[in-house]
């Protein structure tokens, strides 16, 4: 069958197996690889992308739901001479030790910064019409999709914070 | 993943024509993975238009079944005049997940009982006559109310506990284009001998959406859930409330469980004799050893049962001004 992904600005027209998903339509037939494949079942959170704006997980998804939708990844935040500012965050606070997950957590907490700022809130939010902000227990809640097994936590939270406070 | 055909459907009348249906996916899919679910048809929904909304409805809401469980927690009338829903569904999942799943599909989820996914284990969910691993094996996330021999699995929503106690209908669609709508007693099936059949929703219909009622006025609601660690995972027990007080003593009053059955549990006679008392630690004690007597579960699943009888005397406590309100704990509002 066929899909049409526009991935960070670009489009790809792909011929595939219906059961392909979209966490591998983006990496072994577009080659963005920034993405990663950790469970595969959405645990990890380590595949996160945002479509049309909204963090998902891509392993749990088929790229043929997503035809016509704007998908954006790791690689459409910066790059490694012009990193986006939560990339840039994360290098600056040592949000990572292997790296593996921090291309997910990077997709996450980019994301989380915008639902803040839609004012929604969440599980640990003591009113449901107006936030805390950014305390480590709204961070921890809002990041726990997206786990670091080598536990680089407050780092991750450091990054979030900073580039939260970049962005005022 | 077995190899599958692949269909979107624009519209409702083309689900008539049969096929699984996937909207958010982040169930099915995981369960297609494990080959629990095996699919010859795949029908995507997602295209279909007038489901994603919420509207009102009456004095109430009606969400269609594919708003997702973000845009239904962060909508404003929701927030205000359901509390309990807004606190149920951000007790679940992750924000990831919540981005994805529908409040369609949240109701239709199936159980996390670990024997319905190991292919492996003898599961009469997935294979009717197969037998129950869960008997006599591990059983800690096991229901405790509403099981039969043949199944013991509790159902893992917290969305639909807190729809349940807000007294919300499901909207579904027949294959003759006909709806009707159900209470979530009635829409969820016990296991009996048949616990492959989980729902009255049959082959070729869809749920179109949920109605919630008009906001109870003035109640304090609240959602509470505990769990094996703080966030994004699944429910050991919860309790939904949602409560009016008047001079004194409880006016209304309405009750459910999570995590403890195959459906969002209620008991119309342990609430029903909470009415019109003033709030008190012995009555709610009473209410919560009401609750659980004459139940003998799984003994892995048996610590539920007082988990459950705290749970229920700690939200009784808050929602009746008894003790001070906690997070989790809110007044509903109108939201004209």
């Amino acid at each position: 069958m066929r899909t049409t992904l526009t991935v960070n600005g670009e489009r790809h027209d792909l011929s595939h197996d219906e059961r392909l998903s979209l966490l591998d339509a983006i990496r072994d037939q577009i080659g963005l690889t920034g993405t990663k494949k950790g469970c595969d079942h959405g645990q990890c959170g380590a595949c996160t992308v945002h479509v049309n704006g909204r963090r998902v997980n891509s392993c749990l998804t088929l790229a043929a739901m997503h035809d016509g939708d704007e998908i954006t990844t790791i690689e459409g935040l910066g790059t490694p001479d012009a990193p986006g500012a939560m990339q840039a965050s994360f290098q600056a606070c040592d949000g990572f030790q292997c790296g593996f997950c921090t291309a997910g957590q990077i997709m996450s907490a980019s994301a989380v910064l915008e639902e803040i700022g839609r004012g929604e809130p969440s599980h640990v939010s003591s009113s449901l019409s107006s936030i805390d902000g950014m305390t480590d227990g709204e961070l921890a809640e809002r990041m726990s999709g997206n786990l670091c097994r080598c536990s680089a936590y407050p780092m991750i939270r450091a990054a979030i914070a900073r580039a939260a406070e970049a962005a005022e | 993943m077995r190899p599958f055909d692949y269909r979107r459907a624009e519209t409702l009348d083309s689900v008539a024509e049969g096929g699984r249906i996937i909207a958010g996916g982040t169930n099915l899919l995981d369960l297609m993975k494990l080959q629990v679910e095996i699919p010859d048809t795949l029908v995507d929904i997602n295209r279909i238009a007038g489901l994603d909304r919420i509207e009102p409805q009456g004095e109430g809401l009606r969400i269609g079944a594919l708003v997702t469980n973000t845009e239904v927690a962060a909508d404003p009338r929701i927030r205000a005049g359901y509390p309990v829903l807004a606190r149920a569904i951000l007790a679940g999942a992750s924000g990831q997940i919540r981005n994805k799943a529908t409040t369609g599909g949240n109701l239709l989820q199936r159980t996390r009982c670990p024997y319905f996914y190991d292919p492996a284990m003898a599961c009469n969910k997935r294979e009717p006559g197969a037998g129950c691993s869960a008997q006599g094996g591990v059983g800690r996330m096991l229901a405790v109310f509403g099981t039969s021999d043949a199944c013991l699995a509790a159902h893992p929503s917290d969305m639909a506990v807190g729809l349940r106690v807000l007294e919300a209908r499901v909207e579904v669609r027949g294959t003759d284009g006909a709806t009707r709508q159900l209470a979530l007693e009635d829409f969820y099936c016990l296991p009996g001998d048949r616990p492959d059949i989980e729902s009255v929703v049959q082959p070729g219909e869809i749920i179109t959406a949920v109605i919630l009622p008009a906001p109870v006025a003035g109640s304090v609601q609240s959602y509470r859930k505990v769990r094996d660690r703080a966030s994004y995972a699944f429910a050991l027990v919860s309790v939904a409330a949602v409560a009016t007080m008047r001079d004194g003593r409880i006016d209304h009053l309405s009750l459910a469980y999570g995590s403890v059955a195959p459906r969002p549990w209620g008991d119309d006679a342990v609430t029903d004799a909470l009415v019109g008392q003033a709030p008190d630690a012995g009555l709610f004690r009473r209410a919560a050893d009401r609750l659980t007597a004459g139940h003998t579960p799984h003994p892995d699943a048996a610590y539920k049962l007082p988990l459950l009888r705290r749970s229920l005397q700690s939200v009784l406590h808050e929602v009746t001004g008894l003790s001070e309100a906690a997070i989790g704990t809110d007044k509903a509002e109108a939201f004209a």
